[in-house]
């Protein structure tokens, strides 16, 4: 009934590698990133954090900071006059300008706009706030328990029991068949709770934006993002603006893994540059992006587990309580869902829980909820087989999830790519390599669904030839790339006679983020549906050029030419010759295609790791790391393999070394890349990349987002492998060498 | 505060700029100068995002006065090509994939480049080791270290 | 037929799966509404549902006929 799109082909430009469009300007420091930008009158505006992390705002006075010198603008929440319509909407405007009370260490309370970077610093520091100090909440399960500070009251949903706190804000619950049953018929039962700390995506590049707007409305933001789309529309719904009056632009971007899919800063610069006249650019520091961007969840999880003694699962079940910062997010309910996804289950239970805390307001990080989940279920199947002697890989083949099965989180697969890259694994030479003393190898699965969205893009053919690709999403990974690539592919000309941007705002409609694993699916549809178009239209050319019907001509390597000889006796018209003649034959030529893509596919991935464990420091040293990985059809094997690579060193980050850590007084003690570890090159081995293809019906060349999956499987796989070394099992994350030694030592 | 008067040498260029005394070097190149190659990644030298070179010596410039770069010899990302003719490196990042996002990708340039010329061959080892300074989030290393080493591998047979 | 995710059941008079006549995404997601008012809060807070195996979100008009296998899910979204 869903419509197949996929056809299979040759291809002659999707599956090599070109040099990326982008390549010079990055590599000469020529291209703009969101800092990169300034404008004539600018002003630097800077925000007031609160050093609380919970706290009732009695009074805020701004007229010392308003009386110091170069000081144009200050604004507190009182400016913001404009009521959100919708839940999501106001708990962005609250996380950007705090409201009654601030929620977590570094809640924005007021912001300045000055003329310079030490008149903005004094303006700010001169701010007075009196603050009536509440008790705080930091852990999920505290936070879960009747009598823990409450954060905001009357969002529990109806899902919630009423003997829990405030603080639970959604409960949902999967699966199907009767555990208690399927219990019965284990041979061995394990049961676990594994807790992960929070964690950040860790961009490099700080969040920051330029920002003007009139009395009358009109604006214009060029800002890092991952959706100019979403900044205009969320912008616009906070301030009450219209959203075509509001135009954004969007920047090169430094890294963004979900970090950079909501606002923070922007709607201050808007209302600043409001007030002062004048441009606004705002930039965070390395200890904002830390203490008031959106890190992930930290979690507390328990899965039970129970296998013949053959290796058949015969029955699963899961709590996964996942704390989201000062608001609502969806992490623990996307856990509860993905984390016994590969796995062909008679008798599965999940149930995920999204609680609120005094810290800042979570924001997804590639794959979310999903890494945590995957973590707790990998490491009781790995345990499991250990137990029983079997081989960890011959598990997970026993009871994988293939074409027909019904998922864990309700569906019925179609055509999916998971016993690929197991037997893969299996069949790698990694997986049988010898290892040392105080050497273990681990393996896990996991998943993600990919998503599809709103979705346009505007195909241009030049009166050169040459070919302008206008699409909407802000690239992230190398996918102007990709476009060009399916825009060549289909028109039938080389990649280099296709320049792709990313359109702002005001040329093109709306566009979903560049989040999901979508963009080199639905905007490649997109691309492949506008080239179609514009070869239609082409053919209709040369049709009228040469005086015969339209249905009588083909496109064929670039050029129309006649179906047949009885259609006529004419040379082929390349794309060239056409578009030479179109001011004569009907004017200038464009394809285009607007769509919400769905029937994306969803995606599997199974790593294995050789880690190596210090027993006198409980250090831990990646040996080598291999990650199998369906991609459908890779259109740039060199971006897929770097998604898969870059996935995987975040996943070893956040298993090793990655957490927040806060103190007794709720604030944030390690805001910095010093002190928040993420990996660097001499912790490293290479990461070798095996592309797997096992095409998506629902895209014309096969492709499948491969964005997300990477992180899913790592923290499993290197706590295993980690495991197995150090012979205990180790259920909290990150695994620091102080944890990896209390073990060892039977702590 | 008032300004203090700075001559140097930026990508072998006489420059003259005023900047305050508590500006950094970083500060100076991107909002006075607009060399905006260099990159803010943390402004406590733990991303190496705002590296180059003071007199041949690799540092990060967040981590140095504006000031203290009266009478010294700069070499910031936008040196690095000749023209139109990119640094080996340069085409070695391209070649291999190297960048994603690209934001790290001058101070890795800038690193690179002063490694190879303490020692044109080092090992991967060596290689990881020096450029343990330079933090990228995208990559996961595998491919810049790969580039690095194929234009080490280039550079000496064309020397 | 549609398949209610476990706790939703709750709303639906504890059935996890409930019937509903339906020739597209649209007529599904009202006539939920109508046979059971409960679920109303989740349908307006948003979900996807899956159709044969492939994920919708919005589009009203996707088809369903009387053989498809239908799940509705929590509203997915990605990073």
């Amino acid at each position: 009934m869903t419509k197949v799109e996929y056809t299979p082909r040759e291809f002659k430009v999707v599956g090599t590698r070109p040099l990326r469009p982008d390549g010079i300007d990055k590599v000469t420091g020529r291209a703009r990133y969101g800092a990169d930008i300034s404008a004539p009158g600018m002003l630097v505006g800077m925000v007031l954090r609160s050093p609380h992390a919970h706290a009732r705002i009695k009074s805020i006075d701004t007229s010392a900071a308003e009386a110091l010198p170069g000081v144009k603008a200050v604004v507190t929440r009182a400016d913001f006059t404009h009521q959100p319509e919708d839940n999501a909407t106001a708990d962005i405007l609250d996380n950007c300008m705090a409201g009654e009370k601030v929620l977590y260490d570094g809640h924005a309370v007021a912001a300045v706009a000055a003329t310079s970077r030490n008149a903005a610093i004094a303006a700010v520091a001169a701010i007075k706030v009196d603050y009536d100090v509440l008790p705080h909440v930091m852990d999920v399960d505290d936070a879960m328990k009747l009598g823990a500070p409450v954060l905001l009251k009357g969002r529990k949903q109806e899902t919630v029991p009423a003997e829990m706190s405030d603080n639970v804000l959604t409960r949902n619950q999967y699966g199907h068949g009767d555990p208690e049953e399927g219990f019965k018929q284990a041979d061995l039962i394990i049961e676990r709770t594994f807790k992960t700390a929070a964690t950040h995506q860790g961009y490099i590049e700080p969040h920051a934006c330029l920002a003007t707007l009139g009395a009358d409305g009109q604006g214009d933001m060029w800002v890092c993002t991952q959706g100019h789309y979403m900044v205009r529309n969320t912008c616009a719904a906070i301030l009450g603006l219209d959203a075509g009056r509001l135009r954004v632009t969007a920047s090169e971007i430094g890294g963004g893994f979900g970090g950079k899919t909501t606002v923070f800063l922007e709607p201050t610069a808007l209302v600043l540059s409001r007030k002062s006249g004048r441009p606004v650019k705002m930039t965070m520091t390395r200890d904002e992006v830390f203490r008031a961007s959106g890190p992930t969840a930290s979690t507390s999880i328990d899965i039970k587990i129970g296998m013949t003694k053959d290796g058949k699962i015969t029955a699963a079940t899961g709590d996964y309580r996942y704390q989201n910062g000062a608001y609502e997010a969806m992490n623990g309910t996307l856990g509860a869902m993905t984390g016994f996804a590969p796995y062909d289950l008679e008798h599965v239970r999940t149930t995920g829980w999204d609680v609120v805390t005094n810290r800042p307001k979570a924001a997804a990080y590639r794959a979310p909820g999903a890494p945590m989940a995957a973590f707790a279920v990998e490491s009781v199947i790995d345990e499991l087989a250990g137990e029983l002697g079997l081989d960890p890989i011959d598990v997970r083949l026993k009871n994988a999830a293939r074409e027909g099965t019904r998922a864990a989180y309700g569906p019925t697969y179609p055509a999916i790519g998971l016993e690929a890259t197991l037997e893969a694994a299996k069949a790698h030479p990694h997986w049988s390599a010898p290892l040392g003393k105080n050497q273990g190898r681990g393996v896990a699965c996991g998943f993600w669904f990919n998503f599809g969205g709103d979705t346009c893009v505007s195909l241009m053919i030049n009166p050169d030839g040459t070919v302008s690709l206008s699409e909407g999403n802000p690239d992230i990974g190398g996918s102007r790339a990709s476009m060009s690539m399916m825009a060549a592919e289909e028109l039938g000309v080389p990649m280099e006679q296709v320049r792709t941007i990313v359109a702002d705002t005001a040329s093109l409609g709306q566009n979903e983020v560049t989040d999901g694993s979508r963009v080199t699916f639905a905007v490649g549809l997109a691309t492949i549906k506008a080239a179609r178009h514009a070869i239609e239209i082409m053919k209709e050319r040369a049709a009228m050029t040469w005086g015969i019907d339209v249905d009588a001509v083909e496109w064929v390597d670039g050029a129309a030419q006649p179906a047949g000889p009885n259609a006529g006796k004419f040379p082929p018209m390349s794309i060239g010759e056409i578009a030479a003649i179109a001011a004569n034959t009907g004017g200038p030529i464009a394809g285009h295609h607007e769509v919400n893509a769905e029937g994306a596919g969803v995606s599997f991935g199974t790593h294995i790791a050789d880690t190596e464990v210090d027993p006198e420091t409980g250090a831990v040293k990646i040996l080598r790391y291999t990650v199998f990985q369906d991609a459908g059809k890779a259109v740039h094997p060199s971006y897929v393999e770097g998604q898969f690579q870059g996935g995987a060193v975040q996943g070893i980050g956040w298993a090793l070394n990655e957490e927040y850590v806060y103190g007794e007084d709720g604030r944030l003690q390690n805001p910095g890349f010093l002190d928040y570890r993420i990996p660097v090159a001499s912790d490293l081995p290479m990461i070798d990349p095996v592309i797997l293809e096992i095409p998506n019906p629902g895209h014309p060349y096969g492709v499948r987002g491969v964005g997300e999956t990477g992180i899913v499987p790592p923290l499993a796989t290197v706590a295993n492998a980690v495991s197995r070394a150090a012979g205990i099992r180790l259920t909290s994350l990150p695994m620091s060498p102080p944890k990896v030694l209390a073990a060892l030592k039977g702590g | 505060m008032s300004h203090i008067h700075v001559k140097t040498t930026i990508n072998g260029d006489a420059v003259e700029f005023l900047c305050q005394a508590d500006e950094t070097l970083l500060d100076v190149l991107r909002d006075r100068l607009d060399l905006t190659g260099s990159k803010e990644g943390c402004a406590s030298g733990d991303c190496g995002a705002c590296s180059v070179t003071l007199d041949g010596r690799l540092v990060c410039s967040c981590l140095m006065l504006g000031a203290e770069a009266e009478g010294s010899k700069i070499e910031t990302i936008e040196g690095m090509a000749e023209g139109e003719t990119l640094h080996p490196l340069q085409q070695a990042f391209l070649d291999h994939a190297a960048l994603q996002c690209g934001v790290c990708t001058p101070g890795f340039l800038i690193a690179a480049k002063a490694l190879l010329e303490k020692n044109p061959d080092p090992s991967e080892e060596e290689t990881r080791y020096w450029l343990a300074g330079n933090l990228c989030r995208c990559t996961g290393y595998d491919k810049i270290i790969r580039a690095v080493l194929a234009a080490a591998k280039n550079m000496r047979e064309t020397a | 037929m549609v398949r209610l995710w476990g706790s939703l059941a709750e709303f639906a008079a504890g059935h996890h799966e409930v019937e509903v006549i339906a020739t597209n995404l649209r007529e599904l997601l009202d006539g939920l509404a109508t046979a059971h008012p409960a679920l109303k809060p989740q349908l307006e807070r948003g979900v996807s549902v899956s159709i044969d195996g492939r994920i919708y979100n919005d589009t009203w008009a996707t088809p369903i006929n009387e053989t498809s296998e239908v799940v509705l899910l929590s509203r997915l979204v990605g990073g």
